[in-house]
């Protein structure tokens, strides 16, 4: 069985897979899904040389799968958010888009890995695609900082929009960030400022924009490519203003495994608790288990909800697209209102 | 020479454990940081100045716009006492003074939100962390908007978003230029997503203020980071900053703890960003009212 990074609450899920391995060994084993991924069941396949025991451990495990994944709590999200097998933007687009046309640099400093851009087809459709990248190798993530993006990511982010909306391509935005790089460089070169200007250029882009958290939503690093008229997040991807890590330190002094639990919990950064609130409009169901034991499944989901969208937007024009984008952000927040004689008195 | 500031002196034992002026301060020195007024010498009618270490006469100090008489130190001032130093006398005619924070996420962390909302009320006599509202500066009219340091650090929840993105939609109703003051340790965690969506709500505010063709002055204080940085404060037609202001996205803390080396003297203060190009001025705030007045001027609105 292939070795595959185990989050400690999956530990009963391990013990079970040693059993269904050890009942497998005395009688004739069935062929065993990538990643441990939900079994065959679903599709009608049996598996008639499986001994009566590793069956019935099959679904047990499977129904213990579909409840843990059920009734994540927010820490446990964010920790499977992380997860290093989970699919990222370029997984994504080798999924989703034929004939992926890359374009590099922002033309002022230099080239960001940690954002990728590019125009790609999805279906009939031709989309620029932009995307955080955490990297999955060890080089690949400290070239990208762990998708931590600099300001010319930001830049670059911007300048292929722009061009996207020159001529009149939809975008499509992958968001998966921590947050964005907090360095010497990053500061240096105007971080705040790359990041504000994305927000305020993509409120009044011509061009359909459509953007899905698919991992980690880290504050500003995360906004700075998601200001878009419709915005999902994947089951088991955070959304916050801060890191729960990051949140605990500051309001609680200290980070530990019981401040960030807290922490999570209060932040509402679940794909539910932002739908609730009002800040996405769709969560994007993944496979049983979560979109790393099942990559291909996770991309048909993610290809289906942005054609969907791509469809109910384009053809609007411009001029109420953005119209409607900036209404959108413009209601969001929670507040009374008094009457204004009240209020002064 | 005033114009840019001079630089705060020195004079700090030396030891590790001094805090000197510049550079080296961390998070934590921030809250420390507050009005000298508020630590050392409660009710006292002398200071001492944090930056050059003279005793000073409070009465002097603040009837100098709250600027240290003998180092130039500027004091971290409050929305009310900003507001009557940028304002013609009795020229302010506050607005949005209606909007109240709610708990929408029913957040709790070693306290509960409605609480500490509550307990800032108290303290400071303000409901929230922002005032805006028309004013004149040396007769040019405008729109004005001032973050509070004294309110939960100046952080930006949802009425802080709401009272700047009315006062963005009043100047580009009114066509008047926009003066927005900041100093804000970020976006308000109690409020979580929400207020970080009031960094695009700001942003995109900007965007129709811009294009209307409406002049956006952006004054940054001490200090100013995070997603306020992160929005509408760096998107102005012109930035200016106070001297010695810390101005960044991350803080230093953060920055060291990732980078693990020293941070080079003076990193995100203001002499630091207008030498990288970020701010347009760095402007003494005895100066500030003239150099709005005149930028108002130039843009011609």
């Amino acid at each position: 069985m292939a070795t595959f990074y185990q989050l400690d609450f999956e530990k009963p899920l391990a013990e079970l897979d040693e059993r269904i391995a050890q009942a497998e060994k005395a009688s004739p084993p069935a062929p065993v899904p990538a990643f441990g991924g939900l079994e065959n069941a679903e599709a009608g396949v049996t598996n008639p040389k499986g001994s009566s025991e590793s069956q019935a451990l099959r679904a047990e495990r499977d129904a213990m799968l579909r409840k843990l994944y059920e009734n994540l709590s927010p820490w446990n999200t964010v920790r499977v958010a992380r997860h290093p097998d989970r699919p990222q933007t370029r997984d994504y687009i080798a999924r989703m888009c034929r004939d992926f046309c890359e374009l590099h640099g922002d033309r002022r400093y230099g080239e960001d890995t940690a954002i990728v851009t590019g125009f790609g087809r999805i279906g009939n459709r031709k989309v620029l695609i932009v995307g955080h990248q955490k990297g999955k190798t060890t080089q690949e993530k400290l070239g990208c900082h762990f998708g931590c993006a600099h300001p010319e990511g930001y830049r670059k982010a911007l300048a292929k929009m722009e061009l996207a909306a020159k001529f009149g391509v939809p975008i499509v935005t992958l968001v998966d960030t921590p947050g964005a790089y907090p360095g010497l460089g990053a500061e240096e070169r105007g971080q705040a400022e790359a990041i504000a200007v994305n927000m305020r250029e993509m409120s009044r882009l011509p061009v359909p924009i459509v953007s899905i958290v698919i991992g980690e939503g880290g504050s500003g690093g995360a906004l700075g490519i998601a200001v878009a008229d419709r915005v999902a997040m994947l089951r088991n991807s955070w959304y916050s203003v801060i890191s729960p890590e990051g949140c605990a330190a500051i309001l609680w002094k200290q980070a530990n495994e019981q401040t960030n639990t807290a922490a999570a919990e209060a932040l509402k950064l679940t794909a539910n608790d932002n739908l609730a609130l009002g800040i996405v409009d769709a969560v994007i169901d993944e496979p049983v288990g979560g979109a790393h034991r099942d990559p291909q499944g996770a991309a048909e989901h993610l290809q289906g909800w942005i054609t969907a969208q791509l469809d109910e937007l384009t053809g609007l024009e411009p001029q109420a697209l953005m119209d409607a984008r900036y209404e959108r952000f413009r209601k969001l927040g929670s507040f009374d209102e008094l009457p204004l004689d009240a209020a002064n008195a | 020479m005033q114009d840019n500031g001079p630089v705060a002196q020195t004079v700090g034992t030396g030891k590790d454990d001094s805090m000197p002026p510049t550079a080296t301060r961390t998070w934590a020195d921030l809250k420390q940081d507050q009005p000298a007024s508020r630590r050392s010498i409660p009710e006292g009618l002398w200071l001492r100045c944090p930056s050059c270490a003279q005793m000073i006469y409070r009465r002097q100090m603040e009837s100098n716009q709250h600027v240290c008489p003998e180092c130039n130190h500027h004091y971290r001032i409050g929305a009310a006492e900003r507001i009557r130093q940028l304002a013609d006398t009795d020229t302010f005619v506050p607005m949005f003074t209606n909007l109240r924070a709610k708990d929408p996420l029913s957040f709790t962390d070693l306290k509960a939100y409605p609480d500490r909302l509550r307990a800032e009320q108290i303290k400071t006599g303000q409901n929230e962390g922002c005032q805006a509202g028309e004013l004149f500066i040396k007769g040019r009219a405008a729109v004005a908007a001032c973050l509070d340091l004294t309110f939960m650090m100046g952080s930006m929840g949802s009425v802080v978003g709401e009272t700047l993105t009315r006062a963005i939609e009043h100047a580009t109703q009114k066509s008047l230029p926009l003066v927005i003051v900041s100093c804000s340790g970020g976006a308000r965690m109690q409020e979580a997503g929400l207020s970080l969506m009031q960094m695009a709500k700001t942003s995109a505010a900007l965007a129709r203020f811009d294009d209307k063709g409406g002049l956006f002055i952006s004054v940054l204080t001490d200090p100013t980071t995070g997603g306020v940085t992160a929005s509408f404060a760096m998107l102005g037609d012109v930035i200016l900053a106070e001297p010695q202001a810390l101005i960044g996205f991350a803080g230093p803390r953060v920055i060291q703890q990732t980078i693990r080396q020293e941070l080079p003297e003076g990193f995100q203060r203001s002499e630091f960003l207008l030498k990288k190009g970020m701010v347009d001025r760095v402007v003494h705030r005895h100066q500030l009212r003239s150099e709005i007045a005149r930028l108002i001027d130039y843009s011609g609105v």
